[in-house]
């Protein structure tokens, strides 16, 4: 082996000391990754990266979410997500996400259904006969900027921050259901045993450290679109401009966050 | 000085009216103190909320690395499969949740979604989905075998084209294999070009386009097995080719 010109070198590194190499390469890895982790800039929007906890600033922001109808397929990848992120119970009443389906018949009648928010995905329905159209739609909490459900809670226990997102004070909730019951989209409930309500946070703790929500992050068909409101370069907001844009529920004045592409009137 | 003309000053206000500001300085220093006590710390730092409330929210730890992560330490899986068909799935829908990993991938290891179950949860037919995305009858789609054996996850186009014609044509194939015919290969009576599996509508196979044909083995004098019933081409069904009355695949339908 003495002698040998350098350049074999690396060729003997590669038989001979390859786990020392190998585990090298891994420790850089480790050592980008945890950085990245610790520095806590990833992907979401290029020109906003680089952004950890402390140094984020929710005056800068303004967060929305788009859902375009055409692409969801129901596989509730979502919904998964959403639970395995946040904690949330795995019972059939507590979701931060769900899909629901959508099955209008020739005759004019609409059947919706989510069996266990559409987690393990859908059943064929039954009956097909006469069906119109049929779709899947994505909801959450539409983080209004007139929320409702701030105006009731009787503690100011649940809040819309500066980046504009509706969030829960789990300290202070004393669990008196009022927002449940004021929230025109069905968005909040009971955590089981915390007895605190609960509800989607945009998943807050990786908004700001440049993550998007894991919902979007999983979702494969790019049916979730997240990011900045009023933000020109934002994929919301391109969204938002090449698609025909409706909100649930505008008659109620709630003036939604969550924005919806291809929506069927039916929906509600 | 001072001291004497404010205690004369004092003693000019009428008895009643320092009760009442007694009364009125012990309410504010009452009220300030009940704020003091009853408004949460960090209340109204950043709005009409608890600072605090937002950190906590914030301090909740991470699942989900992101994609991102992933493709720093397996640059070779997330190429393949960026130039795939599964390129916008991200790593940890099928892996789970992995910020754990990232940090300590010898530590834990990420579960990876080898049952057949697994991958109708989106390619499963229902007509709900959008049209156009690809979907399959996990009954009937090569059924038993588990789907990563022919598809790569990382990669799934199949990477082979197809060798039998049943995963094209399988009503005819399915149809074919109860009937009389069953035994006949497809090539019996159909020429069929390799480049066919590939591009199926540019290299038609042939199909029979005479009488004779089918006479090679049912004609009286057709030198083929015995057990073979045989009509008299002549005087059975003359003047019509044999599959406007025989459905080719399944024979003895008439
Ligand atoms: C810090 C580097 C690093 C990062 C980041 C990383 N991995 Fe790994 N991963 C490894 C190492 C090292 C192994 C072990 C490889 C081996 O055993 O050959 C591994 C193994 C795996 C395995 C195979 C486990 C097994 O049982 O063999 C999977 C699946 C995996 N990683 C998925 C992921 C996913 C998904 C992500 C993104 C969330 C990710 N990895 C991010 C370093 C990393
Ligand atoms: C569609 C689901 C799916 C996606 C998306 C996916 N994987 Fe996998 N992955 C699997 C399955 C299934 C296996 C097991 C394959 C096997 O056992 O043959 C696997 C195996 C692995 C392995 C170990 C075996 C190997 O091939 O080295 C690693 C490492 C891995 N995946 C990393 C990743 C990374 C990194 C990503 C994102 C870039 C990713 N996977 C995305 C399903 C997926
Ligand atoms: C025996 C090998 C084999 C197995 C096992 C198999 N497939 Fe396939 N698959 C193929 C071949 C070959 C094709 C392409 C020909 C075709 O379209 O039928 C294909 C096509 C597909 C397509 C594309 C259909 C389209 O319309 O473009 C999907 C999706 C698919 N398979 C999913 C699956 C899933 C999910 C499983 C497991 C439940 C599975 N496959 C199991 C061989 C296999
Ligand atoms: C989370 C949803 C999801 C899961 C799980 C998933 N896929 Fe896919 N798959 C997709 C998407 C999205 C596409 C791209 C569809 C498109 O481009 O229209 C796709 C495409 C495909 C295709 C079509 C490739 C082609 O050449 O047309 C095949 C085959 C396939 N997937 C097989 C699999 C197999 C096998 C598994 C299980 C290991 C699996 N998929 C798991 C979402 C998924
Ligand atoms: C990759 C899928 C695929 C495979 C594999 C395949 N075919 Fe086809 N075949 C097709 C398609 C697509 C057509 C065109 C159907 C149409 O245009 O209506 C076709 C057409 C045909 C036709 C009719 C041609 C005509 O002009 O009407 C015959 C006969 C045929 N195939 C026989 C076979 C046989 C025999 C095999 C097995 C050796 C086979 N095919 C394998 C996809 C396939
Ligand atoms: C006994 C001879 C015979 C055998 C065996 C046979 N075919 Fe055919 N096939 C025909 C004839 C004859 C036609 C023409 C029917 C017509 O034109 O109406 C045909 C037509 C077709 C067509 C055109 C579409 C249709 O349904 O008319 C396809 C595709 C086809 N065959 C596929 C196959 C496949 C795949 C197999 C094997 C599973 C097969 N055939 C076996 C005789 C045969
Ligand atoms: C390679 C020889 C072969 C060719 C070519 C062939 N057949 Fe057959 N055919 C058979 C055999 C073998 C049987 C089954 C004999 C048995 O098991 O009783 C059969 C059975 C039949 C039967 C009898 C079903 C019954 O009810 O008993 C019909 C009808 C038939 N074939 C029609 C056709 C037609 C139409 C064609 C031309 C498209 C054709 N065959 C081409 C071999 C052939
Ligand atoms: C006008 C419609 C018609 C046409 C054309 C026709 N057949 Fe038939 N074939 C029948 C009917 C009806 C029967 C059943 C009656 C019977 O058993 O005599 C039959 C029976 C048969 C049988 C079964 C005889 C048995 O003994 O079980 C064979 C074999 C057969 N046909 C082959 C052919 C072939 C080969 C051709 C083309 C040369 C052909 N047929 C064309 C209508 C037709």
């Amino acid at each position: 082996m003495a002698g040998e010109l350098p350049t074999t070198d690396e060729a003997t590194q590669d038989s001979g000391a390859a786990p020392g190499r190998r585990a090298f390469v891994t420790a850089c890895g480790a050592l980008a990754v945890t950085t990245l982790l610790v520095e806590l800039g990833t992907d979401l929007e290029a020109e906003e990266q680089a952004e950890g906890p402390e140094r984020y600033d929710p005056r800068e922001h303004y967060y929305g979410m788009g859902i375009d109808i055409d692409k969801c397929i129901g596989c509730g990848r979502c919904v998964e997500a959403c639970k395995a992120e946040n904690d949330v119970p795995r019972d059939a009443h507590s979701f931060r996400t769900w899909v629901e389906r959508y099955v209008i018949h020739a005759d004019g009648e609409t059947a919706v259904d989510s069996p266990s928010g559409g987690i393990e995905g859908f059943p064929e329905p039954t009956g097909e006969a006469g069906v119109l159209r049929t779709f899947f739609v994505p909801k959450l909490c539409n983080h209004c900027a007139n929320p409702p459900c701030v105006q009731v809670c009787p503690v100011g226990a649940t809040f819309t921050t500066e980046d504009g997102v509706v969030l829960v004070d789990e300290e202070y909730c004393i669990g008196c259901r009022y927002c449940i019951q004021a929230c025109p989209y069905g968005a909040r409930f009971l955590h089981p045993t915390r007895r605190t309500a609960q509800k989607c946070t945009f998943c807050y703790h990786r908004v700001v450290r440049g993550l998007v929500p894991a919902c979007v992050e999983v979702c494969p068909t790019g049916a979730r679109i997240f990011g900045e409101v009023h933000r020109r370069s934002s994929p919301l907001e391109r969204f938002r401009r090449f698609n025909e844009i409706q909100v649930l529920k505008p008659h109620l004045n709630t003036d939604p966050k969550v924005f919806y592409a291809n929506l069927d009137g039916q929906v509600r | 000085m001072a001291g004497r003309s404010a205690r004369r000053w004092v003693a000019a206000v009428p008895q009643q009216v320092r009760h009442l500001g007694a009364i009125f300085a012990l309410l504010v220093a009452g009220l300030v103190g009940a704020r003091q006590v009853l408004v949460p710390k960090t209340f109204g730092e950043r709005g009409h909320y608890r600072a605090a409330a937002v950190d906590s929210i914030v301090a909740q730890e991470i699942g989900y690395a992101g994609h991102a992560a992933c493709e720093t330490c397996h640059p070779d899986i997330a190429d393949k499969k960026g130039q795939s068909y599964h390129r916008g799935v991200a790593c940890e829908v099928c892996h789970g949740p992995q910020a754990a990993h990232v940090l300590a991938p010898m530590d834990h290891k990420p579960p990876a979604p080898r049952e057949r179950a697994y991958c109708p949860l989106c390619h499963g037919y229902n007509p709900s989905r959008p049209t156009g995305f690809p979907q399959i009858d996990p009954v009937l789609h090569n059924p038993v075998r588990p789907c990563i054996s022919c598809h790569d996850p990382h990669d799934p186009t199949p990477p082979h084209p197809p060798e039998s014609c049943a995963a094209c044509h399988g009503e005819i194939a399915r149809t074919k294999a109860i009937s009389y015919h069953a035994e006949l290969p497809c090539t019996q009576c159909h020429a069929v070009d390799r480049r066919h599996s590939v591009s199926p509508r540019q290299q038609r196979p042939s199909k029979p386009t005479t009488r004779e044909f089918c006479g090679r083995c049912h004609a009286q004098d057709a030198d083929s097995p015995p057990e073979i019933p045989r009509v008299d081409l002549a005087s059975h069904g003359p003047g019509y080719v044999c599959w406007q009355c025989h459905y080719p695949h399944h024979p003895e339908a008439r």
